[in-house]
């Protein structure tokens, strides 16, 4: 693997092999990992990236393999350990004590920080590497009140505190405005031309291009292509992940009614911590007309979808679905005006784990007159539409009576768009739909978003992914602090100068 | 990494034989720690073990014992199978086994007795028990008052109500020196097995309600929506199933099981009211072990009341025979229900020893893996 002449690897994956139950998730991988160089991990969502990482970091042991740091075979016992050695992990989601101040998070778990006052010391060494690498964050300020930006920001500062010769990097740009990425190369940048080892995850290939020096690409948990800088195109590098050629969905030859179907005017909500997290938004979807919603995560994407789904009331404004007020009726009432709800959580809301397939795609529906013979469930008839569904959805379940939490997260997503399109709804409301999918599923998921659309539906689609907004919506509306803070049209959202500007609202710096 | 090593790999689904092995085991380690029991008492634990077996099962007598135990845990237990179904955790089967037990001594104590009386002393029953049900479930489903500590407490209130009785308004007037009230009319006696008893339309009551909850579960829409209620509360919400009428119709089916059992303890064998802990020896908290063994599934306290109503009749043996405390029972019990609980992870995990570079085949089916956030 060496070319002759290079300095030995900092720390070398060989063969690596993890199994879960039925699946391998890792197969004989191979990783060299240089200081100096930025090293990105390409891969699907499923393709194996946590998994391999875990290993590295001393979250899960290997089943086969071996890890070499600088060149010395070493079992890696813990995340304790993998510091230890110099290994550093910013993960998806922040493991940070939200009530205490940055300067606190950073003396916790530090080994040397004192037992009175630990974060005296910190702070000058803190202040150091944060001006070296350009780590721009407030010391004193509390964690809660830190953008998702700023928070991973502190994750990278304590890694680099606690003598991180390599960082791994876990899908960093997922939480970011287009800006803050920015800032994020920059950093890892600073780390390279000091020497350090960066290992960066994505599934995005633009960005991947743009920060690495070698790119791994895995596929199915294999190792399936090994580039440098500039060798391979977008296209190639997105042929070697999926693995065949990626066809776009098709968004044309729909003209939008002209009337809105859907008027969100001046919906007020408190969230979970008794804020208001929606805070006056307002919007229209016209028949025929797919609405997309960006924004950072918590800036209530959540909450507007509860109200739309008539799980939350509004405690101001109206929610109008025609003729009806959607914000008085209960969840059922809202189902039986012809609201689709394709809910974010798809695990937990979207179907019952521990149920079948067969009782998941009647969930919503048993109480219709097509299923009830009185107080009974007609099981035949709901069989004979589970049976269709399964197939024109394409559900891949050994059986029926399987319980569904042992399906893929595709074929459960697929189980939620059966029950929930099979009505012919007016509105879809669709919270996160490809989040976590294969891009076979995601693409089927756009396709039937889209099919809806033709019908003629108004479809609302809320999502931190603005590739899938730009692809599926007429409009893009940007949702910051409760409120609609800004409204870019599908061709003005798909330019460079649409991403900037979409960018600059969801961080809240401009008005529309 | 040459060393075997055990593991625990995640399992994609619990094999059913397993979950009976786990169950059966639990049991029979309980009955292991009983004789270590009786061995500490100085006495042979074989012995002792065939005298305990002897006495129940090869008795007509004894054998009628423990049909007569397991009368109550099979109702109660029922009952609490499908309230453990929806999540709803009802700690208050023995409040709801007096209230059952007042609701049909006041038919036998004071409605003229004719052909309806024995109906009337079951519903009764039944109605009084699940309005007493009722309360804890309404406050859960309005205010989301926690039903653990309100059906426990309720407990207290049931048997404080029932001495109040006794020695109060209900207190018998030919009775001196004791507290219970007066002696039902015969035509409220329920009729027994010859020779035992076992008062027959109570078990026959509990044995068509067991299969009913479980037909109710996995038929009706009610039953549906209970399942959706607790295996997945957050879709039922979105599903659209109504929290409260939901709560309120399975507590009180579920209390009304437990009632029944009251009135059958009254009717069936004491004739009269009597003092609390006499009309039930802790039947309502054991029917959740009896519950919990039949994995919270209705049709298996068929198999599993009969089991602790063994245990309980053994309690009269070791008592009697053996000259050892009843109590031992309640260790039974009480390891039985802690090695349950303990060996939940068994369920959703498999152990496997593990060597290095040692193939491992890959079961069906195959899922892909989501991407877990590290």
């Amino acid at each position: 693997m060496n070319p002759p002449g290079a300095a030995l690897p900092l720390l070398s994956a060989r063969d690596l092999t993890k199994r879960f139950p039925g699946v391998i998730a890792n197969d004989a991988v191979d990783l060299d990992l240089r200081g100096g160089e930025v090293h990105a991990l390409l891969g699907e969502n499923g393709a194996g990236k946590t998994t391999l990482i875990s290993m590295l970091y001393g979250l899960l042991q290997p089943d086969a393999g071996e890890i070499l740091l600088d060149g010395v075979p070493t079992r890696i016992r813990d995340p304790r350990h993998a510091k230890e050695l110099g290994l550093g992990l910013v993960a998806q989601h922040f493991h940070l004590a939200r009530r205490h101040t940055v300067a606190e998070n950073l003396a916790l778990g530090q080994p040397g920080a004192a037992f009175w006052r630990p974060t005296r010391e910190l702070r000058r060494r803190a202040d150091e590497l944060a001006r070296r690498y350009g780590l721009d964050v407030d010391v004193d300020a509390r964690v809660a009140e830190l953008s998702p930006g700023e928070q991973q920001r502190v994750e990278i500062l304590k890694a680099l505190l606690q003598g991180a010769r390599l960082l791994i990097l876990d899908e960093p740009t997922s939480v970011l405005t287009p800006q803050e990425a920015d800032a994020l190369f920059e950093v890892v940048e600073r780390m390279r031309a000091d020497g350090r080892a960066v290992l960066f995850i994505s599934h995005k290939l633009d960005e991947v291009q743009r920060v690495a020096d070698r790119i791994t690409v895995l596929r199915g948990g294999r190792v399936v292509g090994r580039l440098q800088r500039g060798e391979a195109d977008a296209a190639e590098l997105a042929r070697l992940m999926v693995g065949r050629q990626v066809a776009t969905p098709q968004r044309l030859g729909v003209v939008p009614g002209q009337e809105p179907l859907l008027v969100v005017q001046d919906v007020w909500l408190k969230g979970a911590r008794g804020v208001d997290a929606l805070r006056g938004a307002s919007f229209q979807v016209r028949p025929g007309e797919i609405v997309g919603i960006a924004g950072v995560a918590g800036n209530g994407q959540s909450e507007l979808a509860q109200v739309l789904a008539g799980l939350a009331r509004p405690s101001r404004g109206a929610v109008r679905l025609g003729e009806l007020d959607l914000g008085s009726l209960t969840p059922r009432e809202v189902r039986a005006a012809g609201v689709a709800y394709i809910p974010e959580d798809r695990r937990t809301e979207g179907v019952v784990g521990s149920m079948s397939v067969l009782e998941n795609l009647v969930l919503r529906q048993v109480r219709d007159p097509a299923f009830a013979r009185g107080v009974l469930i007609d099981w035949r008839k709901a069989e004979a539409f589970a049976a269709k569904a399964v197939e024109r959805f394409d559900i891949r379940t050994p059986s029926l009576r399987t319980e569904a939490r042992t399906l893929s997260g595709g074929n459960v997503q697929k189980i939620v768009l059966a029950r929930e399109l099979s009505g012919k709804p007016r509105l879809v409301v669709a919270s996160h739909p490809t989040y976590g999918l294969d891009v076979g599923s995601a693409t089927q998921t756009h396709e039937l978003l889209l099919a809806q659309r033709k019908r003629g539906a108004a479809v609302v689609v809320i999502s931190e992914d603005l590739d899938e907004l730009v692809t599926l919506a007429d409009r893009v509306l940007v949702l910051f602090a409760g409120r609609v803070v800004g409204s870019l049209t599908a061709a003005e959202a798909g330019s460079p100068e649409g991403v900037q500007r979409l960018g600059l609202l969801m961080a809240g710096s401009v008005e529309a | 990494m040459s060393r075997a090593s055990l593991r625990w790999v995640p399992r994609l689904a619990t094999p059913a034989w397993l979950l009976v092995a786990v169950s059966a085991g639990a049991f029979l380690v309980a009955l292991l720690v009983a004789l270590g029991i009786f061995a500490a008492y100085g006495l042979n634990p074989l012995e002792a073990g065939a005298t305990i077996v002897r006495r129940t099962l090869m008795d007509g007598r004894g054998f009628g014992e423990v049909v007569r135990k397991s009368i109550p845990l099979l109702l109660a237990g029922a009952g609490m199978a499908l309230a453990l179904r929806a999540r709803f955790w009802n700690i208050g089967a023995e409040g709801q086994i007096l209230a059952g037990a007042v609701g049909a001594s006041a038919v036998a104590l004071f409605v003229p007795v004719g052909w309806y009386t024995i109906p009337a002393l079951y519903l009764a029953g039944f109605v009084a028990a699940a309005l007493y049900g009722l309360v804890p479930a309404y406050l859960k489903a309005r205010l989301g008052v926690n039903e653990i500590i309100t059906t426990l407490m309720f407990n207290y209130v049931a048997i404080y109500t029932v001495r109040w009785l006794i020695n109060g308004p209900w207190r018998g007037r030919s009775v001196t020196g004791f507290s219970y009230s007066d002696r039902f009319a015969r035509e409220t006696y329920l009729p027994l097995w010859e020779g035992t008893r076992v008062h027959l339309p109570t078990l026959v009551i509990g044995v068509l309600l067991a299969l009913l909850i479980t037909w109710l579960l996995y038929h009706t829409r009610l039953g549906f929506s209970i399942r959706v209620m607790g295996d997945g509360p957050e879709a039922a919400r979105y599903a659209g199933i109504k929290l409260l009428p939901t709560t309120l119709a399975l507590a009180a089916l579920a209390a009304g099981a437990a009632g029944i059992a009251g009135a059958g303890e009254v009717a069936g064998i004491h004739h009269r009211l009597i003092e609390p802990t006499s009309i039930s020896m802790g039947y309502g908290y054991t029917a959740i072990l009896v519950a919990l063994l039949a994995r919270r599934r209705a049709w298996a306290t068929l198999i599993t009341a009969p089991l602790l109503g063994w245990v309980f009749a053994a309690g009269d043996v070791i008592k009697v025979s053996l000259q050892l405390p009843f109590q031992i029972t309640d260790v039974i019990i009480g390891v039985t229900l802690l090695l349950l609980v303990a060996s939940e992870p068994l369920l959703s995990y498999r152990p496997v020893w593990h060597r290095a570079r040692e193939a491992t085949r890959a079961p069906t089916p195959v899922p892909e893996p989501e991407e877990k956030p590290s």
